[in-house]
């Protein structure tokens, strides 16, 4: 109620600089209101009902969990689970060792952390046993996985075979060698192209028939295999093409950080004679850890809105076996089932938030008060 | 290991000893330096080869490009330009004129849309070729939607760095439950949104003014920062169908502008994120002393924060610039024909009748993708620095 008690002469420009601490905030808080979080609310209406479309517009029914509960246990649970079978001797032995694991890492935590970190703990661990019992009821079973399994595929195998080949190139480059601003230039370039280019060009040279490496498969007389009717070929090729775009953005994040590495560190390290790998192992990496993990969830947080290359490249097939969980929810918009695609979106948040709090809690903060102390 | 240094020094060295340990410190090893260039050339091979292969797709015929593949042009097969012609000439409003009209258009259209609740003014229909069309779309959603966000991105950035703000937790508790309730009522009451939208914020300032000094727990800068940056997590197909219903209850349905609005919303995370290391790296006492000076905040940000942050500015514009360019989701969804950009008219392309056009598709590939690699190479070292000073500092 200040405003009433100051002087009638104020000018605007003094009013204005006088509330100037709500004017620097509020367009970006504003923005993110009303098209971030009042959207988010308001696809839990669509998620909880069945849409349908009027011609006044649409009408909704309100049916509960109903959309959830069909991705998980109803008709739509071979597409978004995959086909569950039974549970094999190899699937038991492994879920055992999985749960036995889990059970003593919430033991140990028992200790370390608050009842808070404790439930936390306790979701990530349902999670991840959630994931192994899947993974031994589908793939170990010899069945076809869901699209959930594919998503997860496309950020585990993906963000660590893009770690692994981008800090690699990072740390070849970090090397005295010459041209090295060529290599950078080039290198990088693959993060500015767009997805849906990178989409066709990769379409175009995997091509069996018709792309660069027809030779080759001609010269393996494999005329008759083509990898887009292999699931497991595709979802291979969707990730090479995935990390052909995004080693760059590891490569720069870790060669920057290999490059504020003390040079004098590394250089005691030679003079005592240590080799290459022992200097990267015993110097380097303990400085460059705490912006490894962080570029990884920032990768990984990419990772789980991967739409544009399946969707180009083979339309989510064969079958809905290249299908990440965004583009399965695209396609079930586009059947005008608006209520089990947001279903399917509102799940995939949950996942993303599991994972990427997970990964944020355990290792990366982990990492950074392991490097603020030492 | 102290003899290391003494061995270094020595002149006769054994072969082997020649081959795989540095000839001085600082230095590779032969063995080593092989190994490294094999593998730096390897991997420039594998990252220029899917570029090269679309460049010269995009010089074929449909010949050259069904009778098996063609590696090299002149050696192997005759380049053509016949599929940039038929890009370029297919339709008549290829001209500088017709490129002329549509930026008049979009400047207009957006005028008519802006006065449409008090004057009726019917919006001008574009008279242009495709490409061009997708082009200047895709220009100037990416332009406008990237000064929208860094502005107001840098903005909370700089705010968040340099107040203090302590909003208080009832309050964004009681703003949730009343957003939830207007959602409701206006979905299942049939009220109409602009009157249930006007009574829940009625009702929000005077609950906050009511109970507001009640509350005690309250959230800090690092709280607010969090929450913008966690908003990246959110994937985009979450928003995407009940912001569709939102432009369309506005009739903004494809236009620029819900493009324009919704980029500079999706990349507001990583402009704050990034902005907000520039503005808390800068030494607060140039602030302070034209604050004794009598110099408003706004002043002060203008006129002296922005430009000593320009090089991180200039990066994260650049960043921004071809996130937005490259953004085919949201557009897939909410551009359906007049406010098309360079992702849809590529994708478009697909679905011919007469089967995928390789050599047409890759010359809108090439046409779409040259100004990014352009920027790429020249200003290469601002945009490393930006995403990497980002990303080092977590």
């Amino acid at each position: 109620m200040a405003d009433l008690t100051t002087p009638a002469s104020e000018s605007w420009g003094e009013w204005f600089d006088r509330h100037s601490r709500t004017f620097f905030i509020a367009p970006a808080v504003t923005l993110i209101l009303i098209f971030a979080i009042f959207p988010t609310f308001y696809s839990i209406l669509f998620a909880v009902s069945r849409v349908r479309f009027t011609p006044d517009g649409l009408s909704f029914r309100f049916v509960g969990l109903q959309n959830f509960a069909r991705q998980i246990f109803g008709s739509e649970q071979d597409h978004f689970l995959g086909k569950i079978g039974e549970l094999g001797v190899l699937g038991s032995c492994l879920l055992a060792i999985v749960s036995a694991a889990l059970l003593f890492w919430l033991y140990k935590s028992l200790s370390i952390t608050s009842w808070v970190g404790m439930v936390g703990r306790v979701i990530s661990a349902l999670a991840a046993w959630f994931v192994a019992w899947l993974l031994c009821v589908t793939l170990l079973a010899g069945n076809p996985i869901g699209t959930l399994l594919t998503t997860l595929f496309y950020v585990i195998i993906g963000c660590s075979v893009q770690f692994v080949i981008g800090t690699g190139l990072a740390f070849l480059c970090s090397q005295p060698v010459a041209g090295k601003n060529f290599f950078r230039v080039v290198f990088f370039l693959p993060l500015m192209i767009t997805p849906l280019g990178v989409g066709y060009a990769m379409k175009m040279v995997a091509d069996i028939t018709k792309g660069p490496f027809q030779p080759l498969f001609g010269a393996a007389a494999v005329d008759t295999w083509v990898w887009s009717s292999s699931p497991w070929a595709s979802r291979f090729v969707m990730m090479i093409c995935d990390s052909w775009q995004w080693i760059p953005f590891i490569f720069i994040c870790m060669l920057a950080a290999l490059e504020n590495v003390p040079r004098d560190h590394v250089e005691a390290a030679q003079v005592d004679g240590a080799s290459s790998l022992q200097i990267f192992r015993e110097v380097i990496w303990p400085q460059i850890i705490p912006v490894a993990v962080t570029v990884l969830l920032i990768r990984m947080i990419e990772a789980f809105k991967l739409v544009d290359l399946p969707n180009i490249m083979t339309g989510g097939g064969p079958g809905s076996s290249t299908e990440s969980m965004t583009l399965h929810s695209v396609y079930i918009w586009r059947a005008n089932d608006m209520g089990n695609s947001a279903a399917i979106a509102y799940l995939l948040l949950i996942v993303t938030v599991i994972v990427c709090s997970s990964f944020f809690n355990y290792v990366v903060l982990g990492q950074l008060k392991k490097a603020k102390e030492s | 290991m102290s003899d290391a240094g003494y061995k270094l020094e020595q002149k006769s060295r054994s072969l082997m000893e020649r081959l795989f340990e540095p000839p001085e410190i600082g230095r590779m090893s032969p063995a080593a330096k092989i190994v490294a260039y094999a593998l730096l050339v390897i991997w420039t091979l594998f990252v220029l080869f899917p570029i090269y292969w679309v460049l010269i797709t995009s010089f074929k015929d449909a010949a050259a490009v069904n009778q098996g593949p063609f590696y090299i042009p002149f050696v192997d097969f005759r380049p053509t330009t016949s599929a940039w012609v038929a890009q370029f000439t297919e339709d008549a409003n290829c001209g500088l004129a017709a490129i002329a009209r549509q930026f008049g258009l979009l400047i207009y259209n957006t005028f008519a849309w802006l006065l449409s609740p008090f004057v009726t003014l019917t919006p001008m229909e574009p008279e242009i070729c495709k490409i061009y069309r997708a082009f200047t779309n895709s220009l100037v959603i990416s332009v406008v939607s990237t000064i929208l966000c860094v502005g107001v991105g840098s903005m909370a950035a700089y705010a968040l760095a340099r107040i203090q703000y302590r909003p208080r937790f009832g309050n964004i508790v009681i703003f949730v439950l009343l957003a939830l309730a207007v959602i409701l009522v206006s979905r299942y009451l049939g009220v109409h949104w602009t009157v249930t939208s006007a009574v829940g914020l009625a009702l929000f300032f005077l609950l906050t003014r009511a109970f507001g000094k009640h509350f005690t727990s309250r959230l800090s800068n690092g709280d607010i920062l969090f929450w913008i940056i966690s908003q990246r997590i959110l994937p985009p197909i979450v928003v995407i169908i009940p912001v569709y219903m939102m432009f369309q209850a506005v009739g903004l349905l494809d236009t620029h502008l819900a493009l324009i609005i919704i980029y500079a919303v999706a990349n507001l995370p990583i402009v704050v994120w990034l902005m907000h290391d520039f503005f808390a790296s800068l030494p607060i006492e140039l602030e302070e002393s034209a604050q004794l000076d009598g110099a408003t905040r706004f002043y002060i940000f203008r006129e002296i924060v922005l430009p000593l942050t320009r090089p991180g500015l200039a990066a994260t514009i650049l960043l921004t610039l071809i996130l937005n360019w490259n953004e085919y989701l949201f557009a897939v969804f909410l551009a359906t024909a007049k406010s098309q950009t360079m992702p849809i008219t590529v994708a478009a392309k697909n679905a011919g009748e007469k089967g995928v056009l390789w050599w047409e598709m890759s010359a809108i590939i090439v046409v779409m993708i040259i100004p990014v690699i352009v920027m790429a190479i020249v200003l290469q070292r601002f945009i490393q620095r930006g995403v990497l000073l980002g990303a080092v500092k977590g």
